[in-house]
């Protein structure tokens, strides 16, 4: 991957009347990436795409692609191709005529055409499908179809309006795989915008979270999930367990947090998320797989305390533990994979927990 | 007691028979009397024949109304199906303000009764001294085309998914491009159906006809005044004959294309309104 800006956005803002969509908005995409928008709806996310491929204009800022700023470029004008959420195949057309649709523009021959169409169609696994008619196709094959359309005009950025929220899940799955290959292959940036963390999660190469049309935090997938700069981010993206806690003292580069439901534990003074004043500190948050239930008295922990389990629910693989902890109001969630020998604990049971300091996530 | 269901099995069968055989059977009537031999209408028939229809071609007046009628109604057809194929796609796609109350004066001459939209429109022409002609009937005919097009025409339009047309400008297409390759071929039914119906619409309309015509009579306007001569009247059934069975062809056909337009765009077709 290089990492030359195919897409600069400057301070990009877009109103609808009294409703501000979009507030002041910056944020660079590499070139070759796959760069994911992720938020709730209505946190702006597909009006930034809609911007980007110049469906709107901005009501401030602007839009740089390739170099080029596109204020005032209309979407015909621009190096980018979109594959709508709801596909927006031309239903008086056959899949060859969806697909060739923007090459008959170009100066190009009939049989490049045809070739064009052929590859494309190759590449997204439809091959022999030129000439069905697009009400024939089941909504995988739409997405493909308009995946391949927007393709062959081999644009500097492909836009993809949550492309597998209407495919069931199973499939939805496949494609997730699938378009990150894809992606991987060909090397064109794509810009994903998704309501699905996991989603986000598994295919992009960085991630722009968005709430109220302010990116929220701009990482990758694993900055993001280990290293959220927020409680809203670290809820949006997996589940959280949140506990009060305290920064005590500040000396020799280290913090000593004060935790009163797991214990106290030093950390190194960069641990802190950049910008937050480690004296703020109220809370802090621990993924559900980095508590362990330590189920043997043998088993040893780096940190350790005690709790009682409240609740269970068994999804196969993994068991969710609700376990309240010394001083807290609510259960902490832990997660624990369900081994061979392994049984699951009733509700009531009085469990050792344990922990690790680099887990720990603080937040103000 | 079952008098809801008494009520519903029979009297109200039969009350649904007589009201169709009262609506209807002046209209079977037409065809009968204008194959009977007789020039009195008036049963028992008396025979077998095509003379009348073989009078109309030879009535001269009557071809010149027929020619007026045509010109007025092609016209018509496509100027309102123009101007509501306009309406239509400001209906749906866009806001502005105001926007029901213009959509309502639009479809307005649906409900007005059209002696008053003709005499109004006469007051108003002499008013400002423009002569009756084939132009001033079109001008009516017109108005009150002009809602059953926008009717047609946006449920062509509210089958159209929005992002079909920014699909087509994505792919590089410019918009009167994204029209003619995408909106044109999908709304083209609704189009045809439209102007067949509004064709069908003028071409029978008789009051409006009356009041603006000029010297240049339409063909309903031509049969009102043959009906004081009794002599006439057979003719006169044959002809009223020819129309009906083009009318009925007209408003089938419009029909059958306003249902594929919906079929074509995946939706049912009865759902989407319609005129039959």
């Amino acid at each position: 991957m290089t990492q030359n800006a195919i897409i600069e956005i400057e301070g990009v803002s877009k109103a609808f009347g009294s409703v501000t969509a979009l507030n002041g908005v910056d944020a660079t995409i590499r070139e070759g990436e796959f760069f994911s928008l992720l938020g709730p709806s209505g946190c702006g996310k597909t009006t930034l795409l809609r911007l980007i491929a110049g469906f709107d204009e901005p009501t401030d800022g602007t839009v740089v692609i390739a170099g080029q700023s596109m204020a005032g470029i209309p979407a015909n004008k621009r190096p980018t191709n979109m594959v709508f959420q709801s596909y927006a195949i031309f239903p008086h057309l056959s899949v060859a005529d969806n697909v060739g649709y923007g090459l008959k523009r170009k100066q190009m021959s009939r049989e490049e055409i045809n070739r064009a169409v052929t590859d494309a169609l190759a590449m997204v696994d439809l091959a022999g499908y030129g000439n069905r008619a697009a009400h024939e196709l089941s909504g995988g094959q739409r997405q493909r179809v308009a995946l391949a359309r927007a393709l062959v005009m081999k644009p500097k950025v492909v836009l993809l309006d949550e492309p597998l929220s209407a495919l069931d899940k199973k499939l939805r799955e496949q494609m997730q795989v699938e378009l990150r290959q894809l992606q991987q292959q060909i090397g064109i940036t794509f810009i994903l915008v998704t309501h699905d963390q996991e989603e986000a999660l598994i295919m992009s190469d960085r991630i722009a979270v968005l709430f109220e049309g302010e990116i929220a935090q701009l990482d990758t997938p694993e900055a993001l999930y280990r290293r959220p700069v927020s409680k809203r981010v670290a809820s949006f993206i997996g589940v959280m367990n949140f506990l009060p806690a305290t920064v005590t003292a500040k000396a020799k580069g280290a913090l000593a947090v004060d935790i009163p439901s797991l214990g106290k534990v030093s950390l190194a003074a960069g641990h802190a998320p950049e910008g937050l004043d480690p004296t703020s500190v109220s809370t802090i948050g621990v993924r559900p797989e980095m508590l362990t239930i330590l189920f043997d008295d043998a088993e040893k922990a780096e940190c350790e305390t005690t709790g009682e389990v409240t609740a269970t629910s068994y999804c196969g693989d993994m068991t969710y533990y609700s376990v309240l902890l010394p001083k807290a109001d609510e259960a902490v969630t832990i997660s624990m994979r369900n081994t061979a020998g392994r049984s699951i604990v009733p509700a009531g049971t009085k469990v050792r927990v344990g922990w690790g300091a680099e887990s720990v996530v603080l937040f103000d | 007691m079952n008098i809801g269901r008494f009520f519903s099995r029979n009297w109200l069968t039969g009350y649904a028979v007589v009201y169709m055989l009262v609506l209807y059977l002046p209209v079977v009537l037409l065809p009968l009397f204008a194959f009977n031999a007789s020039t009195i209408i008036a049963f028992p028939l008396t025979g077998f024949t095509f003379e009348w229809f073989g009078v109309l071609f030879e009535t001269k007046a009557l071809h010149s109304a027929v020619q007026n009628s045509l010109i007025i109604a092609v016209i018509t057809s496509i100027l309102s199906t123009l101007l509501g194929t306009l309406g239509a796609r400001a209906m749906v796609r866009y806001r502005f303000p105001l926007k029901r109350g213009i959509v309502g004066l639009i479809m307005v001459p649906l409900i007005l009764p059209e002696i008053i939209v003709g005499v109004s429109l006469l007051v108003l022409l002499m008013q400002i001294g423009i002569s009756l002609s084939i132009w001033t009937v079109i001008a009516g005919h017109v108005l009150i085309c002009v809602p059953f097009s926008v009717a047609i025409l946006s449920s062509a339009f509210q089958g159209l998914d929005p992002s079909l047309e920014e699909a087509s400008m994505d792919l590089g297409e410019t918009r009167f491009g994204t029209f003619r390759r995408v909106i044109m071929p999908l709304i083209l039914p609704g189009i045809i159906s439209s102007l067949l119906i509004t064709f069908t619409i003028s071409l029978d309309e008789f009051i409006i006809a009356f009041f603006l015509t000029g010297t240049d009579v339409t063909l309903p306007v031509y049969i009102w005044g043959q009906m004081r001569f009794p002599t006439k009247l057979p003719s006169v059934m044959a002809l009223g004959t020819i129309l009906l069975v083009l009318s009925v062809f007209l408003l089938v056909l419009g029909e059958v294309f306003r249902r594929r337009s919906a079929s074509r765009q995946g939706q049912d077709a009865s759902a989407t309104g319609g005129l039959m």
